[in-house]
Protein backbone atom coordinates (compact mmCIF):
# COMPACT_ATOMS: atom_id res chain seq x y z
CA UNK A 1 0.00 0.00 0.00
CA UNK A 2 1.75 3.30 -1.08
CA UNK A 3 1.33 6.40 1.39
CA UNK A 4 0.04 8.90 -0.82
CA UNK A 5 3.56 11.30 0.07
CA UNK A 6 1.87 14.85 -1.74
CA UNK A 7 -0.48 14.93 1.95
CA UNK A 8 2.62 14.90 3.93
CA UNK A 9 3.92 17.86 3.50
CA UNK A 10 0.51 20.16 3.51
CA UNK A 11 0.00 18.15 6.87
CA UNK A 12 3.63 18.89 7.77
CA UNK A 13 2.98 22.79 7.18
CA UNK A 14 0.36 23.01 9.37
CA UNK A 15 1.75 20.91 11.87
CA UNK A 16 4.37 24.15 12.11
CA UNK A 17 1.91 26.30 12.13
CA UNK A 18 -0.02 24.83 14.90
CA UNK A 19 3.55 24.66 16.72
CA UNK A 20 4.61 28.85 15.85
CA UNK A 21 0.48 29.07 17.12
CA UNK A 22 1.33 27.13 20.71
CA UNK A 23 4.50 28.80 20.86
CA UNK A 24 3.24 32.30 21.02
CA UNK A 25 0.31 30.94 23.19
CA UNK A 26 2.42 29.65 26.00
CA UNK A 27 4.88 33.06 25.74
CA UNK A 28 2.17 35.32 25.67
CA UNK A 29 1.30 33.35 29.23
CA UNK A 30 5.02 34.20 30.25
CA UNK A 31 5.09 37.65 29.15
CA UNK A 32 7.07 39.94 31.16
CA UNK A 33 4.01 42.79 31.16
CA UNK A 34 1.92 40.32 33.32
CA UNK A 35 4.23 38.53 35.69
CA UNK A 36 6.76 41.51 36.36
CA UNK A 37 4.23 44.99 36.36
CA UNK A 38 5.20 45.22 39.79
CA UNK A 39 8.64 45.36 39.01
CA UNK A 40 8.45 48.41 36.68
CA UNK A 41 6.85 50.39 39.75
CA UNK A 42 10.22 49.75 41.66
CA UNK A 43 12.32 50.28 38.70
CA UNK A 44 10.69 53.38 38.44
CA UNK A 45 11.12 54.14 41.85
CA UNK A 46 14.40 53.64 41.76
CA UNK A 47 14.50 55.68 38.83
CA UNK A 48 13.36 58.76 40.91
CA UNK A 49 15.91 57.57 43.72
CA UNK A 50 18.60 58.23 41.12
CA UNK A 51 17.76 60.40 39.06
CA UNK A 52 18.65 58.58 36.18
CA UNK A 53 21.97 58.19 37.48
CA UNK A 54 23.99 54.81 37.22
CA UNK A 55 23.34 52.78 40.44
CA UNK A 56 26.27 50.19 40.81
CA UNK A 57 25.99 47.22 42.66
CA UNK A 58 28.17 46.93 46.02
CA UNK A 59 28.73 48.64 49.48
CA UNK A 60 24.59 47.77 50.70
CA UNK A 61 24.52 44.22 52.32
CA UNK A 62 20.65 43.96 53.16
CA UNK A 63 19.25 41.00 54.91
CA UNK A 64 16.30 39.61 55.24
CA UNK A 65 15.02 36.15 56.41
CA UNK A 66 14.54 33.91 53.52
CA UNK A 67 11.61 32.11 54.46
CA UNK A 68 9.23 34.76 55.81
CA UNK A 69 6.12 32.73 57.65
CA UNK A 70 3.82 36.13 58.05
CA UNK A 71 4.78 39.21 56.02
CA UNK A 72 2.56 41.57 58.56
CA UNK A 73 6.20 41.92 60.03
CA UNK A 74 9.23 40.80 58.86
CA UNK A 75 13.03 41.42 60.44
CA UNK A 76 15.20 43.59 57.55
CA UNK A 77 18.67 44.90 58.39
CA UNK A 78 20.13 47.01 55.86
CA UNK A 79 23.94 48.09 56.40
CA UNK A 80 26.64 49.84 53.60
CA UNK A 81 30.08 50.25 53.95
CA UNK A 82 31.46 53.45 54.70
CA UNK A 83 33.61 55.41 56.69
CA UNK A 84 31.11 57.71 57.96
CA UNK A 85 33.42 60.74 57.83
CA UNK A 86 32.45 64.49 57.05
CA UNK A 87 33.96 63.84 53.45
CA UNK A 88 32.77 60.30 53.24
CA UNK A 89 29.53 59.16 54.41
CA UNK A 90 26.27 57.56 53.34
CA UNK A 91 23.61 60.53 52.97
CA UNK A 92 20.58 58.22 52.41
CA UNK A 93 19.57 54.66 52.77
CA UNK A 94 16.17 53.64 50.47
CA UNK A 95 14.20 50.50 50.92
CA UNK A 96 12.45 49.43 47.61
CA UNK A 97 10.01 46.02 47.55
CA UNK A 98 9.26 45.03 44.06
CA UNK A 99 6.51 42.64 45.05
CA UNK A 100 4.46 45.19 47.30
CA UNK A 101 1.75 47.08 46.18
CA UNK A 102 3.46 50.18 46.73
CA UNK A 103 7.20 49.60 46.00
CA UNK A 104 8.79 52.41 48.75
CA UNK A 105 9.26 50.81 52.21
CA UNK A 106 11.12 53.60 54.01
CA UNK A 107 14.22 56.22 53.28
CA UNK A 108 16.43 56.42 56.17
CA UNK A 109 18.88 59.90 56.12
CA UNK A 110 22.07 59.77 58.11
CA UNK A 111 25.02 62.01 58.80
CA UNK A 112 28.49 61.88 59.40
CA UNK A 113 27.38 61.97 63.15
CA UNK A 114 26.05 58.40 62.58
CA UNK A 115 28.73 56.28 63.09
CA UNK A 116 27.70 53.28 61.20
CA UNK A 117 25.42 53.07 58.26
CA UNK A 118 22.95 50.49 59.58
CA UNK A 119 19.09 50.62 59.56
CA UNK A 120 17.27 47.38 61.36
CA UNK A 121 13.85 48.08 61.11
CA UNK A 122 10.50 45.51 60.82
CA UNK A 123 8.82 45.64 57.48
CA UNK A 124 5.42 44.04 55.70
CA UNK A 125 6.27 41.60 52.85
CA UNK A 126 3.04 41.43 50.15
CA UNK A 127 4.55 38.38 48.77
CA UNK A 128 7.57 36.44 48.06
CA UNK A 129 10.12 38.84 46.26
CA UNK A 130 13.19 40.85 46.16
CA UNK A 131 13.79 44.03 47.86
CA UNK A 132 16.12 46.28 46.90
CA UNK A 133 18.14 49.02 48.88
CA UNK A 134 20.19 51.64 47.50
CA UNK A 135 22.45 53.56 49.38
CA UNK A 136 23.02 57.61 48.08
CA UNK A 137 26.83 58.99 49.19
CA UNK A 138 27.42 62.27 49.90
CA UNK A 139 29.52 62.25 46.21
CA UNK A 140 26.77 61.81 44.60
CA UNK A 141 27.30 58.31 43.60
CA UNK A 142 24.39 55.08 43.90
CA UNK A 143 25.14 51.56 45.39
CA UNK A 144 22.44 48.96 45.43
CA UNK A 145 21.71 45.50 47.49
CA UNK A 146 18.94 42.80 47.24
CA UNK A 147 18.09 40.05 48.67
CA UNK A 148 15.50 37.51 48.18
CA UNK A 149 12.66 36.08 50.06
CA UNK A 150 9.44 33.25 50.03
CA UNK A 151 6.36 34.92 51.85
CA UNK A 152 4.09 32.12 52.74
CA UNK A 153 1.48 34.57 53.94
CA UNK A 154 0.88 38.09 52.67
CA UNK A 155 1.00 41.17 54.80
CA UNK A 156 -1.13 44.03 52.86
CA UNK A 157 -4.11 42.63 51.11
CA UNK A 158 -5.41 40.31 53.92
CA UNK A 159 -9.27 40.21 54.67
CA UNK A 160 -9.38 41.60 58.35
CA UNK B 1 -5.76 55.55 65.43
CA UNK B 2 -5.39 57.79 68.58
CA UNK B 3 -3.48 60.92 67.82
CA UNK B 4 -0.56 59.89 70.09
CA UNK B 5 0.69 56.63 71.62
CA UNK B 6 3.20 54.85 73.82
CA UNK B 7 6.79 55.20 72.36
CA UNK B 8 10.19 53.43 74.25
CA UNK B 9 13.79 54.07 73.27
CA UNK B 10 16.64 52.00 74.49
CA UNK B 11 20.16 53.14 74.51
CA UNK B 12 22.93 53.43 76.99
CA UNK B 13 23.07 56.39 79.95
CA UNK B 14 26.51 56.78 79.58
CA UNK B 15 29.18 56.54 76.95
CA UNK B 16 32.98 57.85 76.07
CA UNK B 17 33.26 60.40 74.24
CA UNK B 18 33.49 59.31 70.25
CA UNK B 19 32.33 56.17 70.84
CA UNK B 20 29.45 54.65 68.42
CA UNK B 21 26.13 54.07 70.35
CA UNK B 22 22.94 52.01 69.19
CA UNK B 23 19.31 53.18 69.39
CA UNK B 24 16.33 50.84 69.51
CA UNK B 25 13.17 53.62 69.13
CA UNK B 26 9.68 51.47 69.11
CA UNK B 27 6.23 53.30 69.15
CA UNK B 28 2.74 51.51 69.51
CA UNK B 29 1.11 52.46 66.18
CA UNK B 30 -1.19 50.29 63.83
CA UNK B 31 0.09 51.18 60.84
CA UNK B 32 -2.85 50.59 58.76
CA UNK B 33 -1.74 50.08 55.33
CA UNK B 34 -4.47 51.30 53.44
CA UNK B 35 -4.72 47.89 51.29
CA UNK B 36 -6.77 46.15 53.62
CA UNK B 37 -10.50 45.50 53.38
CA UNK B 38 -13.28 44.92 56.03
CA UNK B 39 -15.56 41.57 55.71
CA UNK B 40 -18.01 43.46 54.12
CA UNK B 41 -15.88 44.74 51.45
CA UNK B 42 -15.17 48.15 52.53
CA UNK B 43 -11.65 49.86 52.54
CA UNK B 44 -9.73 50.37 55.45
CA UNK B 45 -8.32 54.19 54.91
CA UNK B 46 -4.79 54.49 55.20
CA UNK B 47 -3.20 55.59 58.66
CA UNK B 48 0.43 55.57 59.52
CA UNK B 49 3.41 57.13 60.77
CA UNK B 50 5.26 59.06 58.22
CA UNK B 51 7.95 60.35 60.05
CA UNK B 52 10.67 60.35 62.99
CA UNK B 53 13.54 62.20 63.73
CA UNK B 54 16.12 62.17 66.11
CA UNK B 55 17.70 65.24 67.54
CA UNK B 56 21.11 65.15 69.86
CA UNK B 57 21.02 68.79 71.80
CA UNK B 58 18.77 70.14 69.67
CA UNK B 59 20.88 69.00 66.00
CA UNK B 60 18.71 66.36 64.02
CA UNK B 61 21.06 63.54 63.94
CA UNK B 62 18.86 60.92 61.77
CA UNK B 63 15.69 61.25 60.19
CA UNK B 64 13.69 58.65 58.53
CA UNK B 65 10.41 58.39 56.03
CA UNK B 66 7.97 55.81 56.77
CA UNK B 67 5.68 54.16 54.16
CA UNK B 68 2.52 51.99 54.17
CA UNK B 69 5.11 49.15 53.70
CA UNK B 70 6.64 49.81 57.74
CA UNK B 71 5.09 47.53 59.94
CA UNK B 72 2.92 47.76 62.67
CA UNK B 73 4.74 49.43 66.12
CA UNK B 74 7.14 50.31 63.97
CA UNK B 75 11.01 49.74 65.36
CA UNK B 76 13.96 51.48 64.54
CA UNK B 77 17.62 50.62 65.13
CA UNK B 78 19.75 52.71 64.27
CA UNK B 79 23.34 54.10 65.88
CA UNK B 80 24.90 57.48 66.15
CA UNK B 81 28.41 59.30 67.81
CA UNK B 82 28.07 60.10 71.16
CA UNK B 83 29.68 63.63 71.08
CA UNK B 84 28.59 65.15 74.54
CA UNK B 85 26.42 64.92 77.24
CA UNK B 86 23.09 65.87 76.88
CA UNK B 87 19.26 65.16 75.46
CA UNK B 88 18.31 63.26 72.43
CA UNK B 89 14.72 64.01 71.20
CA UNK B 90 12.70 61.68 69.04
CA UNK B 91 9.72 62.37 67.19
CA UNK B 92 6.99 60.48 65.26
CA UNK B 93 4.40 62.29 63.29
CA UNK B 94 1.84 60.93 61.00
CA UNK B 95 -1.69 61.00 59.94
CA UNK B 96 -4.90 62.45 61.36
CA UNK B 97 -2.45 64.58 63.72
CA UNK B 98 -0.31 61.88 65.22
CA UNK B 99 2.47 63.04 67.33
CA UNK B 100 4.49 61.19 69.73
CA UNK B 101 7.80 62.60 71.32
CA UNK B 102 10.24 60.67 73.92
CA UNK B 103 13.67 61.53 74.99
CA UNK B 104 16.66 60.04 76.62
CA UNK B 105 19.65 61.44 78.66
CA UNK B 106 23.13 60.39 77.79
CA UNK B 107 26.05 61.40 79.69
CA UNK B 108 29.49 61.10 77.80
CA UNK B 109 32.88 61.67 79.10
CA UNK C 1 9.48 -19.97 64.04
CA UNK C 2 9.35 -19.34 67.58
CA UNK C 3 12.41 -17.09 67.07
CA UNK C 4 9.83 -14.56 65.32
CA UNK C 5 6.71 -15.19 68.36
CA UNK C 6 7.97 -13.74 70.97
CA UNK C 7 9.14 -10.12 69.29
CA UNK C 8 5.84 -10.55 67.74
CA UNK C 9 3.57 -10.89 70.14
CA UNK C 10 5.66 -8.06 72.15
CA UNK C 11 5.13 -5.83 69.29
CA UNK C 12 1.45 -6.75 69.18
CA UNK C 13 0.56 -5.75 73.20
CA UNK C 14 2.70 -2.95 72.55
CA UNK C 15 0.64 -1.97 69.66
CA UNK C 16 -2.68 -2.64 71.60
CA UNK C 17 -1.19 -0.54 74.61
CA UNK C 18 -0.41 2.33 72.67
CA UNK C 19 -3.58 2.77 70.95
CA UNK C 20 -5.53 2.86 74.19
CA UNK C 21 -3.00 4.76 76.20
CA UNK C 22 -1.58 7.46 73.65
CA UNK C 23 2.38 8.02 74.26
CA UNK C 24 2.79 11.31 76.24
CA UNK C 25 4.53 13.34 73.76
CA UNK C 26 7.33 15.44 75.39
CA UNK C 27 5.89 18.32 75.41
CA UNK C 28 6.97 21.30 73.39
CA UNK C 29 6.47 25.10 72.80
CA UNK C 30 5.45 26.39 69.70
CA UNK C 31 8.39 28.76 70.30
CA UNK C 32 10.41 25.72 69.50
CA UNK C 33 9.01 26.10 65.67
CA UNK C 34 9.55 29.98 65.16
CA UNK C 35 12.33 31.48 62.94
CA UNK C 36 15.49 33.13 65.03
CA UNK C 37 14.02 36.70 64.35
CA UNK C 38 10.61 36.02 65.46
CA UNK C 39 12.09 34.24 68.78
CA UNK C 40 14.61 37.55 69.01
CA UNK C 41 11.27 39.30 69.05
CA UNK C 42 9.80 37.41 71.56
CA UNK C 43 13.02 37.30 74.25
CA UNK C 44 13.99 40.51 74.19
CA UNK C 45 11.40 43.41 75.72
CA UNK C 46 12.90 46.44 73.68
CA UNK C 47 11.64 44.14 70.32
CA UNK C 48 8.50 42.75 71.52
CA UNK C 49 5.81 44.73 70.79
CA UNK C 50 3.40 43.02 73.19
CA UNK C 51 5.45 44.97 76.43
CA UNK C 52 3.27 48.53 75.33
CA UNK C 53 0.38 46.21 76.55
CA UNK C 54 2.22 45.19 80.03
CA UNK C 55 2.89 49.32 80.15
CA UNK C 56 -0.73 50.08 79.67
CA UNK C 57 -1.62 47.40 82.26
CA UNK C 58 0.73 49.23 84.91
CA UNK C 59 -1.25 52.06 84.52
CA UNK C 60 -4.41 50.29 84.66
CA UNK C 61 -3.51 48.65 88.14
CA UNK C 62 -2.43 51.99 89.67
CA UNK C 63 -5.64 53.59 88.49
CA UNK C 64 -8.24 54.26 90.81
CA UNK C 65 -12.14 53.10 88.77
CA UNK C 66 -15.44 52.24 89.86
CA UNK C 67 -17.90 53.19 92.92
CA UNK C 68 -15.80 51.71 94.85
CA UNK C 69 -12.87 54.52 93.85
CA UNK C 70 -10.34 50.95 94.10
CA UNK C 71 -7.47 50.83 91.95
CA UNK C 72 -5.81 47.24 92.01
CA UNK C 73 -2.96 48.51 93.61
CA UNK C 74 -5.37 49.29 96.90
CA UNK C 75 -6.05 45.84 97.17
CA UNK C 76 -2.77 44.21 95.52
CA UNK C 77 -0.29 46.41 96.16
CA UNK C 78 3.04 46.08 94.23
CA UNK C 79 1.91 43.88 91.32
CA UNK C 80 5.28 42.02 90.89
CA UNK C 81 5.23 40.88 94.85
CA UNK C 82 1.23 40.24 94.81
CA UNK C 83 0.89 38.77 91.28
CA UNK C 84 3.69 36.18 91.22
CA UNK C 85 3.55 32.67 89.86
CA UNK C 86 -0.37 33.98 89.91
CA UNK C 87 -1.23 33.50 86.12
CA UNK C 88 0.37 29.74 86.07
CA UNK C 89 -2.67 28.59 88.19
CA UNK C 90 -4.50 29.82 86.17
CA UNK C 91 -7.79 28.33 85.44
CA UNK C 92 -8.92 27.55 88.53
CA UNK C 93 -11.77 27.26 90.94
CA UNK C 94 -12.48 30.26 93.10
CA UNK C 95 -15.67 30.29 95.63
CA UNK C 96 -16.95 27.09 93.39
CA UNK C 97 -16.49 28.79 90.39
CA UNK C 98 -13.87 28.19 87.28
CA UNK C 99 -12.47 31.06 86.60
CA UNK C 100 -10.01 31.70 83.73
CA UNK C 101 -7.23 34.92 84.21
CA UNK C 102 -9.81 37.44 82.60
CA UNK C 103 -12.63 36.19 83.99
CA UNK C 104 -10.93 36.85 87.75
CA UNK C 105 -10.46 40.34 86.38
CA UNK C 106 -13.66 40.96 85.49
CA UNK C 107 -14.71 39.88 88.88
CA UNK C 108 -12.39 41.98 90.57
CA UNK C 109 -13.81 44.99 88.30
CA UNK C 110 -17.52 44.25 89.31
CA UNK C 111 -16.84 42.87 92.95
CA UNK C 112 -14.34 44.88 94.62
CA UNK C 113 -14.01 48.24 92.35
CA UNK C 114 -17.76 48.58 91.66
CA UNK C 115 -16.96 48.84 87.64
CA UNK C 116 -18.21 47.56 84.43
CA UNK C 117 -16.35 44.59 83.23
CA UNK C 118 -14.24 44.99 80.35
CA UNK C 119 -14.92 43.39 76.95
CA UNK C 120 -13.04 40.80 75.64
CA UNK C 121 -10.02 41.23 73.55
CA UNK C 122 -10.31 45.25 74.64
CA UNK C 123 -7.15 46.84 75.35
CA UNK C 124 -8.10 47.49 79.03
CA UNK C 125 -8.52 43.87 79.43
CA UNK C 126 -5.76 42.84 77.15
CA UNK C 127 -3.36 45.00 79.00
CA UNK C 128 -4.31 43.65 82.86
CA UNK C 129 -4.14 40.18 81.65
CA UNK C 130 -0.62 40.76 79.93
CA UNK C 131 0.84 42.48 82.82
CA UNK C 132 -0.43 39.70 85.68
CA UNK C 133 0.90 37.10 82.91
CA UNK C 134 4.14 39.17 82.93
CA UNK C 135 4.69 38.23 86.21
CA UNK C 136 4.82 34.68 86.10
CA UNK C 137 7.24 34.66 82.79
CA UNK C 138 9.53 31.38 83.20
CA UNK C 139 7.68 29.83 85.71
CA UNK C 140 6.31 26.70 85.21
CA UNK C 141 2.51 25.89 84.63
CA UNK C 142 1.31 24.95 87.55
CA UNK C 143 -2.17 23.52 87.45
CA UNK C 144 -3.33 20.05 88.51
CA UNK C 145 -6.39 18.35 88.29
CA UNK C 146 -8.19 18.17 91.78
CA UNK C 147 -11.55 16.79 93.26
CA UNK C 148 -12.87 20.34 92.62
CA UNK C 149 -12.10 21.17 89.08
CA UNK C 150 -12.20 17.20 88.03
CA UNK C 151 -15.76 17.46 86.59
CA UNK C 152 -14.73 20.78 84.55
CA UNK C 153 -11.88 19.36 83.46
CA UNK C 154 -13.25 16.32 81.95
CA UNK C 155 -15.37 18.49 80.01
CA UNK C 156 -12.36 19.86 78.75
CA UNK C 157 -10.97 16.98 77.68
CA UNK C 158 -14.27 16.11 75.81
CA UNK C 159 -14.21 19.12 74.04
CA UNK C 160 -10.64 18.72 72.64
CA UNK C 161 -11.19 14.85 71.83
CA UNK C 162 -14.83 15.56 70.23
CA UNK C 163 -14.70 15.98 66.36
CA UNK C 164 -16.29 19.31 65.12
CA UNK C 165 -17.60 21.69 62.63
CA UNK C 166 -17.89 20.99 58.92
CA UNK C 167 -14.58 19.93 58.40
CA UNK C 168 -16.04 17.33 61.16
CA UNK C 169 -12.26 17.52 63.04
CA UNK C 170 -11.04 17.45 66.97
CA UNK C 171 -8.40 19.43 68.26
CA UNK C 172 -6.52 16.33 69.17
CA UNK C 173 -6.59 15.35 65.56
CA UNK C 174 -4.21 17.87 64.64
CA UNK C 175 -2.43 18.49 67.41
CA UNK C 176 -2.07 15.57 69.10
CA UNK C 177 -1.75 12.94 66.12
CA UNK C 178 -0.50 15.49 63.64
CA UNK C 179 1.64 17.69 65.71
CA UNK C 180 4.94 18.39 63.96
CA UNK C 181 3.44 17.66 60.84
CA UNK C 182 3.10 20.27 57.62
CA UNK C 183 -0.06 21.75 57.33
CA UNK C 184 0.25 24.20 54.30
CA UNK C 185 4.16 24.45 54.49
CA UNK C 186 3.59 25.28 58.20
CA UNK C 187 4.54 22.86 61.20
CA UNK C 188 1.25 21.87 63.11
CA UNK C 189 2.41 22.94 67.28
CA UNK C 190 1.14 20.95 70.02
CA UNK C 191 -0.94 24.04 70.72
CA UNK C 192 -0.06 24.52 73.90
CA UNK C 193 -1.56 28.02 75.96
CA UNK C 194 2.13 28.73 77.54
CA UNK C 195 2.87 32.04 75.99
CA UNK C 196 -0.87 34.00 76.27
CA UNK C 197 -1.64 36.97 75.79
CA UNK C 198 0.24 36.66 72.61
CA UNK C 199 1.50 39.14 70.35
CA UNK C 200 0.33 37.54 67.25
CA UNK C 201 1.95 38.66 63.65
CA UNK C 202 -1.18 37.72 61.77
CA UNK C 203 -3.50 39.56 63.85
CA UNK C 204 -0.59 42.66 64.67
CA UNK C 205 -1.93 42.93 67.81
CA UNK C 206 -2.20 41.39 71.53
CA UNK C 207 -4.91 38.58 71.76
CA UNK C 208 -6.48 36.04 74.21
CA UNK C 209 -6.35 32.09 74.34
CA UNK C 210 -9.93 32.18 73.75
CA UNK C 211 -9.42 34.67 70.67
CA UNK C 212 -7.06 32.12 69.38
CA UNK C 213 -9.56 29.18 70.15
CA UNK C 214 -12.24 30.70 68.26
CA UNK C 215 -9.42 30.87 65.00
CA UNK C 216 -8.80 27.29 65.62
CA UNK C 217 -13.00 26.58 65.65
CA UNK C 218 -13.96 28.68 62.23
CA UNK C 219 -11.04 27.01 60.83
CA UNK C 220 -13.09 23.95 60.96
CA UNK C 221 -15.92 25.45 60.24
CA UNK C 222 -17.96 25.01 63.35
CA UNK C 223 -20.00 27.12 66.21
CA UNK C 224 -17.18 28.90 68.51
CA UNK C 225 -17.25 28.96 71.95
CA UNK C 226 -18.95 32.84 73.39
CA UNK C 227 -16.25 34.69 74.83
CA UNK C 228 -16.35 33.79 78.90
CA UNK C 229 -18.49 30.73 78.26
CA UNK C 230 -18.07 27.92 80.48
CA UNK C 231 -17.33 25.89 77.59
CA UNK C 232 -14.43 28.13 76.67
CA UNK C 233 -13.30 28.04 80.50
CA UNK C 234 -13.47 24.01 80.48
CA UNK C 235 -11.24 23.73 77.29
CA UNK C 236 -8.81 26.05 78.48
CA UNK C 237 -8.48 24.52 81.82
CA UNK C 238 -7.88 21.62 80.37
CA UNK C 239 -5.29 22.57 77.61
CA UNK C 240 -3.10 24.02 80.14
CA UNK C 241 -3.16 21.07 82.60
CA UNK C 242 -1.95 19.29 79.48
CA UNK C 243 1.13 21.39 79.07
CA UNK C 244 1.33 21.71 82.67
CA UNK C 245 5.62 22.09 82.99
CA UNK C 246 5.89 23.90 80.31
CA UNK C 247 7.20 27.29 81.57
CA UNK C 248 4.82 30.41 80.57
CA UNK C 249 6.14 32.91 77.83
CA UNK C 250 3.76 35.77 78.34
CA UNK C 251 3.53 37.95 76.98
CA UNK C 252 4.90 36.09 73.56
CA UNK C 253 5.07 36.38 69.93
CA UNK C 254 3.75 34.11 67.07
CA UNK C 255 3.58 34.25 63.70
Amino acid sequence: MDLDFSFQPHRRRWLGRFQKLSLLAIGAWFSPLTAFAKKEDATKAIQDISGGKPVQEGKVSLVIPPLVENGNLVVLKVSVESPMTATNYVKAIHVIAEGNPLPNIFTAYLTPRSGTASITTRVRLADSQTVWAIAQMNDGSFWSGHAETLVTLSACTELV
Amino acid sequence: MSKTSRTSITMPASAKKGAIIEIRAIAQHDMESGFRYTESGKAIARDIIRMFTCTYNDIEVFKMDFYPGMGANPLVIFTTVATETGTLEFKWSGDDGYEAINQAHITVS
Amino acid sequence: MKRFLIPFLISAAGFVMAADNPPKQKLQSSYELMTPENKAMQDDPSLNPAMFWVVDGQAAWNEKTGTQNQSCAGCHGDVKKSMRGVASQFPKIIHSKLQTLEGQINQCRTKAQGANPLAYESKPLLSLTALVAYQSKGMPIAVKETAANKADLQKGRQSFYERMGQLNLSCAQCHEDRAALKLGGSPIPQGHPNAYPIYRLEWQTLGSLQRRLRNCMSGVRAQQYEYGSPEMAQLELFLTWRARGLPLESPGVRP
